[in-house]
């Protein structure tokens, strides 16, 4: 761990891209505390103060330093509380689908056979459509919501997880330590818990690093449309949404903030997994 | 190679049966057919009718026999918005995303092959890097919110290219095309762009890990040994070899281009189905999003069946280990 680290560090790039992801990931926690304002509290916002530029002042004297929706919503401010939203369905969704993916990998790779072949079979299918699509459709016949968003989510990804764990456990399950702990008559679960899952984690750490950016974009994406998460929760792709009206008449900060919001926490998610690839590929380690 | 050609043509067929039966089980299974095919806004009376019309209170088993039987006749049900044939109002649209997703291709093949060519050929130098750089960026875009700057920028500050619809069509082979007016091109320039962002970073990243490899191969060093410019190694000997995955992966992007256009086309109101897509999920219109979804799988089963099929026709080794 600590040797990954030390080489993790000498890339700048990387290093900066972890420290500005754990800005965002924090400044999303504590939005409450860091926002200027409560942006769905309607007694805190004013529809006076209604698409203001950036760095405007409002009549009680506050500062909107990157101006105010159509409702007069401070736009830092719900830029705050929609990253909260972003980042919450995209991880909880990339866990879940860890989880589900881990386990029918780890089957397959371990029970062989008809296990084996339908789980990738079915792997297989699903990889051959974009993630986008399946997403979409799935969100059609089930109707918006932040479970429903969720479930779309689970169910584009999880297939990644299964692929490159049955890669990983495939190569470890003719190592030795799984042998020995064969002879030592281990149960069959504990063997795949205990000893095979740790040591298929690691590329499975650089898959989910890609796979939560994916998620946090495909999220956006579905949210603009007009088929992810509700009006009552919403997220930066339906800021960036509420932000189109108001394009064509040059008011342009409504979606352009909301948009770098989620470039830099998808790029820098972006960065840091791809130091993590470069890192764990042992053909580029000299 | 027949056996192969058999075997592949069955697995798609499989893969297509398969679609079928989820979307049948999504359809009529889990959600409640009365809801997602008759028109929600239809009084009692019309529900009794509509419900015996299409046999909905038939048993499960002879609805999966007619829901079969209507696929295999290419009757995918009437839109309840438009009150038409649910295929036919996909395919009326699909000229215009076929269009868009052809030219963002070449979009991506124009901008992405000289990128990552010159990124490959310069991995140290700082316009090599620059250009890594630049397709890190792409891939982190989102693509509706690049829509949105580029009609921020061109069409609303700077006029100089309009934002929405297909623009002046002319007709060719009966089926009307934007690429054959100017108006039509200056139309598609901006969906188009925005279209191929994404893939102009993937084959820039293709060309650049291609040309890498090439470089370190026996006859690019014989072929400089020759004494033949660098000019020639670069463009005969180099750039020929790179390509080969470029054009293999272009070709299985293609139907990926087609479903992004969802996006592209809502935000420049483009009229293609991507549009067609997302109009019917907000307005319930549910017998065209089935047609959409089967007629996705279907475009989806054949460009992978083509591309395998291609594949084996070059590649003996794919022949062999499946006869082996």
């Amino acid at each position: 761990m600590q040797r990954l680290w030390r080489q993790f560090r000498q890339s700048p790039v990387a290093l900066i891209s972890l420290a500005v992801l754990v800005a965002i990931i924090a400044a999303a926690v504590l939005a409450p505390l860091l926002a200027p304002q409560n942006p769905y509290d309607l007694r805190q916002i004013d529809v006076l103060d209604g698409t203001l530029p950036p760095g405007s002042q409002s009549l009680t004297g506050m500062t909107y330093l990157l101006g105010t929706d159509g409702q007069g919503r401070d736009m830092l401010s719900a830029i705050l509380y929609g990253l909260r939203i972003s980042i919450g369905v995209s991880a909880t969704a990339t866990i879940i689908a860890l989880a589900i993916g881990m386990t029918l990998g780890m089957m397959a790779a371990y029970l062989g056979g008809r296990v084996d072949a339908v789980i990738m079979r079915l792997v297989d299918l699903q990889l051959s459509f974009p993630s986008m699509l399946i997403a979409l459709i799935l969100l059609a016949l089930l109707g918006r919501g932040v479970d429903k968003v969720i479930v779309a989510l689970v169910t584009v990804q999880w297939a990644y997880y299964a692929r490159t764990v049955r890669g990983a456990a495939l190569v470890e399950r003719g190592k030795e330590y799984i042998e020995a702990a064969k002879c030592l008559r281990l149960s069959t679960p504990r063997i795949v818990f205990s000893h095979l899952m740790p040591n298929c984690l690691p590329p499975l750490i650089v898959v989910a690093m890609v796979q939560i950016a994916h998620a946090i974009s495909l999220e956006a994406t579905l949210s603009f449309l007009g088929v992810g998460v509700p009006v009552t929760q919403p997220s930066l792709g339906m800021l960036i949404s509420n932000g189109f009206d108001f394009m064509m008449s040059g008011k342009y900060w409504i979606s352009f903030f909301p948009g770098i919001a989620l470039v830099v926490t998808v790029m820098s998610i972006n960065l840091v997994g791809d130091r993590l690839r470069d890192l764990g590929n042992p053909r580029l380690n000299r | 190679m027949f056996v192969h050609i058999l075997t592949r043509l069955f697995q798609s067929l499989v893969t297509m049966a398969a679609m079928a039966v989820l979307v049948f089980v999504g359809v009529f299974a889990i959600g409640n057919p009365v809801d997602l095919l008759i028109n929600p806004e239809a009084d009692q009376a019309e529900m009794a009718a509509a419900i015996a019309r299409l046999g909905l209170d038939q048993p499960m088993w002879r609805q999966f026999l007619s829901f079969v039987s209507g696929l295999l006749q290419g009757n995918l049900g009437t839109s309840f918005v438009h009150n038409a044939p649910a295929l036919g109002l996909i395919l009326e649209r699909m000229p215009a995303t076929f269009e868009l997703a052809l030219l963002a291709m070449i979009f991506a093949i124009v901008i992405g092959v000289p990128a990552g060519l010159v990124a490959g050929l310069y991995p140290e130098r700082l316009v090599g890097r620059g250009i890594m750089g630049a397709s890190i960026l792409g891939f982190s875009l989102p693509t509706f919110w690049v829509g949105l700057m580029l009609i921020m920028v061109f069409a609303v500050w700077l006029g100089w290219l309009p934002s929405t619809g297909r623009g002046e069509t002319r007709s060719l082979f009966g089926i009307e095309f934007s690429f054959l007016t100017l108006d039509g091109l200056r139309h598609m320039f901006l969906p188009a762009l925005n279209l191929a962002i994404f893939k102009v970073s993937l084959v820039t990243r293709l060309a650049r890990a291609g040309t890498r490899e090439v470089l370190l191969q026996d006859y690019v060093k014989f072929a400089r040994a020759k004494g033949l410019s660098p000019a020639r190694v670069i463009f005969v000997h180099v750039l020929k070899n790179m390509m080969i995955p470029v054009v293999t992966v272009i070709g299985l992007e293609f139907g990926s281009v087609m479903a992004f256009a969802v996006v592209t086309e809502s935000i420049f109101a483009w009229p293609g189905m991507g549009k067609l897509l997302i109009e019917s999920i907000t307005r319930l219109d549910r017998p065209v999003i089935v047609a959409y979804l089967m007629l996705t799988v279907l475009l989806f089963v054949t460009i992978n069946l083509i591309v395998d099929l291609v594949y084996s026709v070059f590649d003996p080794r794919v022949r062999l280990s499946e006869s082996s």
